[in-house]
């Protein structure tokens, strides 16, 4: 196991090495000085020359993204041309804010995934299947800014009961902990805040989990069938066990690690999902961060995004790997 | 050998019944865009600013079947024009990337190496961002506009198509008759095309649906935080983005109705292409 | 799954539980503002409205604008002096003034914040980019210290509307201590004299203000004052229904019909002192420069051929009112006699095809990334230009950029034609005529006249107004002027914007300055009855 952590971790390392030489090479062919890329159209020329001399920019190319590297690896993705602050830096304070969206979305998709899912599976071809399957088709037929748009018309402006967007109201204040807000408020026993900020998380975690929740709707289903027409649930139904414990105990278990697995890899891919939710609700995440730095054409804040956005995907992936092997004894990581 | 397959999965593929639902709205989209400037009861880009957000049949005005937007343009027939964009689009983003993918795979299946190596780390690099991210950070340095945003979603639809053609293409290459063919002198790089297209070209046409329906969600996604389409071209997520100040005052039809074009035409797509998959797959054949 | 249900089970319930309670405000008297964000808080380095409403209750000048008007009334000086020739201004300083952070005002204080912008090898210039400083108060030589409570500054040239600029952001006193303790992390901890003082600024989420307790004028009668970013008009509309701000900004014209039927709402709205227009850029040594922008007809075709009635009806929504001058109606000197170009898409045809355009020609519109005040949806409007010169022929693709790389680029002349406004910083056609259209400043790379407009009979007059003292001469030069811009048609002018503002029933006290200063000092709850 420690050996296959290993193993993965350099892996992890190689491709994040090699998503900053792409992106690196990416942005110092786009056209223009790159000083000006790095610094901002309106930068003195005395900021330009700094500029050249700290990051190399009059040498070789490969030289200049060995520069590039040893900056990174110290933590300096260089600065924001747009906010002026470290991008590391606000990479990190928004990055909990996405992780509370995506955690919550992630639960929303899952229990209602698996629960339709297995519904289905087990009353195949009834009512509840084909609705089920229907909305799971649409679900991943559709944009979900879209979606996003028409929740907000329905519930916050037609209805008046949740809002259209942020974090939290003004009128609550929570001490920043761990920065995600459920936690926090709890932790002070805030509980209007908590509510709030509740209030605040559903509709952009309908908007982004939607997608994953099809998903995982579909994949439980035809993973409980395939477990369902196995012979030992056969046994087991032959045993005289009743259908319910034969479902819980039996199939669910062993479909679970497809289920598993399509978490997973939809929880990484989430981060392509809330670039557009939280853009649509305002929500102050990595998201906006990466649309905003892409439309002011903020290439340190797009290089940085893109590494960490890697980086963190990367870290999920192992994370969902490495819990499998908990799951299921079959699967021993060498 | 391979007709004969093609063949069964479209016989196999006829009676689904939700494959051919998806498949007429496929063909209405297609006939809408193809017909757009007979069937379009206005010019998409006229403007008449007097009339606009005005509502559509559901206030018995007959004029503007689905309402005006914003400039008073005519919304029904920017969604029929909007057709055109989207499907095209579509269709050439996954095009660049079926091209992209099989060059790349060809090439890194028959030369093997460290071309391979290099070509195969490139495409798990593709494989750990999300695709809108790639297109997203491909269009900040490309530029705004269709045709970039077109290119971006074909590339980042490569890398998939480049892991199928690879190992197809190590397939046929460990095959007795590409030695004997060899022999007899014939260029090897041409009968590894010649014998490994037939052999993907199943898989390629399953992957390439569904991937017609992602690569018109993508672009309408590009469109709508302002780096796809540019105003005034009626492209379904650009509407979308012009009408989002409308919402709070109560012009729901701005908004709506581009997005049920999107999602109908991404459902034909999703459709066929399962429909298709479940076809090919002879494992499940057997259970529909 | 047993486990995960039973969460969410205790997950609805406790919705259920906590759904009713709402938040007990036993708080100091807090009034919420929802606007855009800050950039920074030095009122000599900024140049955007939403830093400079912030800064409006934070600092002071020397002078003032009375309450509701452009006319000019002491503030931190009591009185003034100036010399015959009008070159030298001697200032008598407010005696007894504190700074927010017990600083005393004085002579030294005045000194420090003028000098800082002037003069290069000041040791507090390099902190700062101090634009303004070059744009409005080059005439400014020197500003000395007499003795505590007196001041003199000395001009180069007569500058007519001289006191006029003294009352702007950019001539606030600040706290000297202050800034030499925090040096270029300064601009984020703002002090001033003004009723209220800095307490936090959380960079995209909020600034809050304190009542000053050492107010030397009335004190404000509330004694918190935040202003949360909210960047979306409509989301700042639902914030104020839910009751979570209780004034805002620039409400989305689309929301106006809604806001003026509601009766728990307040709706502030008055013509302001901005021009919002489309300027077609003449400069032939620029790098966007398109031969037909040189022909006064092609240009007079497309002010023919821009619905611009419909523009401001259909997209301003009653927010604006038809632009026919560089400056606003509201504005002295403001000429009646001008006769706008009507909307006649058959006069623009003839017109081109006497310019030897019959076809019409391809170029590109520029237009601003994000709302301003004089114009809530560039894109919107550009998009409604667009297909009106479609209508005689001329192709134009809009361009845009971010809103400072935009700025960088239009004063530099890479746009044919562009969407861009003014809001006047002092109320004398100076602001509109010399800074917006004057040869002088028309220089590639720091243009303000963004349509490289250069009319030297029109650089003679302004000239003149900038150093007569008379007012009646002053009103016929900028009356001349007008006229001369209309038949050059560097610009189409196409709104001026109102300011509107949108309160809660229970606010009140709250005065629209011209200038579009937000003071809140005056600002009370109503107590409900």
């Amino acid at each position: 196991m420690k050996y296959y952590i290993a193993k993965r971790a350099i892996n992890i390392f190689l491709t994040i090495f090699a998503v900053s030489i792409i992106i690196f090479l990416l942005i110092r062919l786009a056209p223009g000085d790159p000083a000006i890329t790095m610094a901002g159209e309106h930068a003195s020329p005395e900021v330009l020359a700094r500029m050249r001399a700290e990051w190399g920019l009059t040498k070789p190319l490969i030289v200049q993204y060995f520069i590039w590297l040893k900056h990174a690896l110290r933590g300096d993705f260089g600065q924001s041309i747009l906010t002026h602050q470290s991008v590391l830096v606000e990479l990190v304070q928004r990055f909990p804010n996405t992780l509370e969206l995506s955690i919550f979305a992630m639960i929303f998709a899952t229990i209602i995934g698996v629960f339709a899912g297995i519904v289905s599976a087990v009353k195949r071809y009834s009512f509840f299947d084909y609705t089920s399957m229907i909305i799971a088709l649409f679900g991943v037929s559709m944009p979900i800014f879209w979606l996003a748009i028409m929740l907000i018309m329905i519930f916050s402006i037609k209805l008046d009961l949740l809002p259209t967007g942020g974090r939290l109201s003004v009128m609550y204040s929570i001490k920043p902990l761990t920065h995600l807000y459920l936690l926090d408020s709890l932790l002070e026993l805030n509980f209007p805040a908590f509510l709030n900020a509740l209030k605040h998380l559903i509709l952009p975690s309908i908007a982004l989990g939607t997608i994953p929740m099809a998903f995982i709707a579909r994949i439980t289903r035809s993973s409980m069938l395939d477990v369902m027409n196995q012979d030992y649930i056969r046994t087991a139904r032959s045993k005289g066990l009743n259908e319910k414990a034969v479902i819980m105990k039996h199939a669910l278990r062993n479909a679970l690690i497809p289920i598993l697995t399509a978490s997973g890899t939809e929880f990484a891919m989430l981060m392509g999902g809330a670039i557009l939710t939280e853009t649509i609700f305002s929500w102050p995440g990595l998201g906006t961060y990466i649309v905003q730095a892409v439309s002011a054409r903020d290439y340190p804040a797009v290089q940085g995004s893109v590494i960490f956005i890697a980086l963190v995907i990367a870290l999920i992936n192992l994370i969902v790997d490495i819990f499998y092997s908990y799951i299921d004894p079959r699967i021993h990581y060498k | 050998m391979k007709d004969s397959v093609l063949r069964e999965t479209f016989r196999y593929t006829r009676r689904n019944r939700s494959a051919m639902f998806g498949l007429f709205l496929i063909c209405f989209f297609i006939f809408i865009a193809v017909a757009a400037p007979l069937i379009a009861p206005h010019n998409p880009l006229v403007q008449n600013l007097k009339n606009n957000l005005q509502p559509g049949f559901w206030a018995d005005k007959k004029t503007n079947f689905l309402g005006t937007d914003n400039f008073g343009r005519d919304i029904l027939s920017r969604i029929i024009y909007g057709a055109r964009i989207s499907l095209t689009v579509g269709f050439i983003a996954v095009i660049i990337g079926v091209l992209l993918g099989m060059t790349a795979g060809v090439v890194a299946g028959f030369l093997g190496g460290w071309v391979d190596n290099v070509i195969m780390r490139i495409v798990d690099i593709m494989f750990s961002l999300p695709s809108i991210l790639l297109a997203i950070v491909m269009v900040a340095i490309l530029g705004r506009g269709l045709d970039k945003a077109m290119i971006a979603i074909g590339i980042t639809y490569a890398p998939q198509i480049a892991r199928i053609v690879r190992s197809q293409t190590i397939v046929v290459g460990n095959n007795e008759f590409i030695e004997a063919a060899r022999a007899i002198g014939t260029p090897s790089l041409r009968i590894m095309v010649v014998h490994v297209l037939p052999n993907v070209l199943s898989i390629l046409i399953v992957y390439g649906t569904l991937s017609i329906g992602s690569a018109i969600l993508d672009a309408a996604a590009l469109g709508f935080l302002g780096l796809g389409a540019q105003p005034p071209t009626p492209e379904w997520g650009a509407m979308l983005a012009d009408g989002i100040h409308s919402i709070t005052g109560g012009y729901w039809w701005v908004e709506t109705f581009p997005g049920i074009a999107i999602l109908l035409t991404v459902l034909g797509f999703n459709l066929l292409g399962d429909g298709l998959r479940d076809a090919t797959d002879p494992r499940l054949r057997k259970k529909v | 799954m047993k486990k995960t249900l039973v969460f969410a089970l205790l997950l609805a319930l406790s919705v259920g539980f906590f759904a009713g309670c709402k938040p007990v405000a036993k708080q100091p008297v807090t009034l919420v503002f929802a606007k855009g964000d800050a950039v920074e808080l030095d009122p000599a380095d900024v140049t955007d409205g939403e830093s400079i409403t912030v800064m409006n209750n934070i600092f002071e000048g020397l002078v003032r604008y009375k309450a509701g008007s452009t006319e000019v009334e002491p503030c931190l000086a009591t009185t003034w002096d100036t010399s015959s020739d009008g070159l030298v201004w001697t200032f008598h300083l407010r005696q007894g003034v504190k700074f927010q952070d017990g600083t005393p005002f004085n002579a030294d204080a005045v000194v420090f914040s003028f000098e800082r912008q002037r003069d290069p090898n000041h040791p507090f210039h390099q902190y700062g980019k101090w634009e303004y400083w070059g744009w409005c108060f080059s005439e400014i030589a020197k500003t000395e210290k007499i003795d505590d409570s007196t001041v003199k500054i000395t001009l180069s040239q007569p500058f007519a509307p001289f006191l006029s600029t003294m009352a702007m952001f950019t001539m606030d006193i600040v706290s000297p201590t202050n800034c030499n303790q925090w040096k270029d992390q300064w601009m984020t901890h703002p002090v001033g004299t003004g009723p209220f003082g800095f307490v936090e600024w959380v960079k995209g989420d909020h600034v809050t203000l304190e009542k000053n307790p050492n107010y030397w004028g009335t004190q404000p009668k509330i004694d918190k004052l935040i202003f949360r970013v909210i960047d979306d008009p409509s989301s700042r509309y639902l914030a104020l229904q839910k009751g979570e701000v209780q004034g805002m900004e620039f409400p989305n014209p689309d929301d106006l019909p809604k806001i003026t039927q509601d009766s728990n709402l307040t709706l502030l709205s008055e013509p302001g002192l901005n021009v919002g227009y489309l300027a077609m850029n003449m400069g032939s040594d620029t790098p966007g420069f398109q031969k037909p922008f040189a022909d006064v007809r092609v240009r007079q075709a497309i002010s023919y051929a821009i619905n611009k009635k419909d523009i401001v009806n259909q997209l301003y929504k009653g927010t604006a009112t038809l632009a026919v001058n560089p400056i606003p109606p509201t504005l002295w000197g403001y000429n009646d006699a001008v006769q706008d170009y009507e909307y006649n898409p058959t006069k623009a045809k003839e017109l081109l095809k006497a310019a030897g355009y019959p076809n019409g020609f391809k170029t590109n519109l520029w237009a601003m990334p994000v709302s301003r005040p004089y114009m809530f949806d560039p894109k919107a409007i550009a998009t409604a230009i667009q297909a009106d010169l479609k209508q005689v022929g001329i192709e134009a693709e809009i361009v845009t950029y971010d809103w400072s790389t935009y700025l960088q680029k239009t004063e530099a002349g890479e746009h044919a034609m562009c969407l861009l406004g003014w809001t006047a910083d002092y109320a004398d056609p100076d602001d509109f005529l010399y800074v917006l259209l004057d040869p002088d400043a028309a220089k590639v790379g720091s243009a303000g006249n963004v349509a490289f407009y250069r009319n030297s009979k029109v650089h003679d007059l302004n000239k003149e107004a900038q150093m007569t003292t008379d007012f009646n001469k002053r009103v016929e030069l900028y009356k001349q002027v007008q006229q001369i811009v209309h038949d050059d048609a560097p610009w189409v002018p196409l709104a001026y914007a109102k300011q509107t503002l949108v309160f809660a029933k229970n606010v009140k006290g709250f005065v629209l300055y011209p200038t579009g200063d937000y003071h809140f000092d005056s600002v009370y709850f109503e107590t409900s009855k």
